[in-house]
């Protein structure tokens, strides 16, 4: 069964009919227009670690579009303690739904489900593995700041191994022509097979541990948290990850359109300053998620989004 | 040293496998890989080191009584790609085969990537990895895409 577990899944042509469905459906996400275009279908959110925006926004893309959702819950109180394989869990929730959204603490955990199941499997985060719907939604973001996702420079800053999102936008970007920066610590860079796989793009990746010194060339600054457990202490901890906190005065010399992103939660490597500014778009970002996970799950169902939502859909 | 002096280090075997031009020092890895240990009664020769104008260094495995089959030699392609290995029947080479690496390696090996789903033993579906390239071999897990450590390979073996 088709899924969206790699951006290898996507045709560039496919990410951007994706994105323009997204657009379109930017009334429904905000509650303007009610349009049941997947009313009567089931979403399954198997969500096995940790997630506040992904899955409520998940579960809002399918209410909005007048769906039903049903969660796995807690894992705690779910099989999986009892010790069911994931390859079980899913032919169960394979019967009860028409669409998974999964994250999971395994790396290729999602293309597992896709192997084992019968109804589209949405990658929701994959070990450190990847993250594609929040490409789509970080894509969707780039495109509605700069009108375009070609040759834009982009730089991909803090935990770059452990941080999935990036390893799938990163692939997106190179396939748009982006010029992408990676901006790490030198025990934090981006795994080794990544980087073959954006060179065998053609791409030109530029590695550095200064990221301060690439803001004023940047379109877009894409910030990660880097977490204190990946460092033997704390002492090593609060020496590399200084160096990975934007404040508004680091962007005196930042072109005007140029975007900070973050996926989200943040700690301190966004200081509260940076929001005022007119570079600030991750909350915004985060609200695309609904609209690019209501777009997926129209594309994996097969379902076509009108070209004209007011005309189809009852303006509220 | 002369190909004569290297094929007096074992003597000539009346039926079973010969698996020649394996490189130097993987000779074990290969009867780990085709399960020959202890626990046979097989008669088995082995070399190891010895010099060769092709490789500078090969080893090679003479099985007795036993002829391997193509499924079992597929999984060398793994440690020996380039060995070349013969059926011996009567004293004579009754047949040559080819060891195959195929795109996708199936059930050979589990991937050597510690945090990939397939880590669990009870999940059933095959383990899978895809070759990405022959020269220097690479493989990559279907599942977590991670490229594969092949000297763990032989560990996590199935």
């Amino acid at each position: 069964m088709p899924g969206l577990i790699t951006m290898d899944d996507l045709t560039n042509e496919e990410i951007i009919s994706i994105l323009d469905d997204a657009e379109r459906l930017l009334p429904v996400a905000r509650g303007e227009v009610y349009l049941p275009l997947l009313q009567g279908r089931i979403l399954g959110n198997l969500f096995f670690e940790p997630s506040t925006r992904t899955r409520m926004s998940f579960e809002t893309a399918m209410k909005r579009l007048g769906g039903d959702v049903v969660n796995l819950g807690d894992v705690k109180t779910s099989s999986v303690v009892k010790g069911e394989t994931l390859f079980d869990t899913i032919q169960m929730v394979d019967g009860y739904t028409d669409i998974i959204a999964m994250r999971h603490p395994r790396q290729g955990a999602a293309q597992y489900a896709c192997d084992s199941a019968k109804v589209p499997i949405l990658n929701g985060g994959d070990g450190a593995g990847h993250h594609p719907t929040q490409t789509m939604l970080d894509l969707f973001t780039i495109r509605q700041s700069h009108g375009t996702l070609e040759g834009l420079n982009v730089i991909l800053a803090g935990d770059l191994r452990y941080g999935r999102t990036v390893h799938s936008l990163s692939h997106a970007l190179v396939r748009f022509g982006c010029n992408v920066t990676f901006a790490s610590p030198e025990s934090l860079r981006m795994p080794e097979e990544i980087v073959a796989d954006l060179k065998a793009h053609g791409a030109e990746v530029v590695e550095t541990d200064d990221l301060l010194g690439q803001i004023n060339n940047a379109d877009v600054i894409y910030m990660t948290r880097i977490q204190k457990e990946r460092f033997p202490d704390e002492d090593e901890y609060a020496k590399v990850a200084g160096a990975y906190k934007l404040q508004s005065s680091d962007l005196d010399g930042a072109k005007a359109e140029m975007i900070i992103m973050h996926p989200l939660p943040r700690v301190d490597e966004i200081n509260p300053s940076v929001d005022s500014t007119r570079h600030a778009r991750y909350f915004e970002q985060a609200f695309n998620g609904v609209v690019a996970r209501m777009a997926l799950m129209c594309w994996l169902l097969g379902v076509d989004v009108p070209e004209d939502i007011n005309e189809t859909g009852v303006v509220l | 040293m002369s190909q004569e002096a290297n094929m007096r280090r074992v003597t000539a075997i009346k039926n079973g496998t010969v698996i020649d031009h394996v490189p130097a020092g993987k000779a074990l890895s290969v009867l780990k890989m085709l399960g020959i240990g202890g626990n046979m009664s097989n008669p088995v020769s082995l070399v190891m080191n010895v010099p060769s104008k092709k490789m500078g260094g090969k080893d090679i495995i003479k099985v007795e009584d036993r002829e391997l089959t193509q499924h079992e030699l597929d999984r060398l392609a793994l440690v020996a790609p380039e060995a070349s290995v013969a059926i011996i029947r009567a004293y004579s080479v009754a047949e040559k085969l080819d060891i195959n690496l195929t795109e996708e390696v199936v059930n050979v090996a589990r991937c050597t990537f510690s945090n990939c789903i397939t880590i669990n033993p009870r999940e059933p579906l095959p383990h899978r990895l895809v070759l990405t390239n022959r020269d220097p071999l690479e493989l990559r897990c279907r599942y977590c895409g991670k490229t594969q450590d092949i000297e763990g390979l032989v560990d996590n073996l199935l």
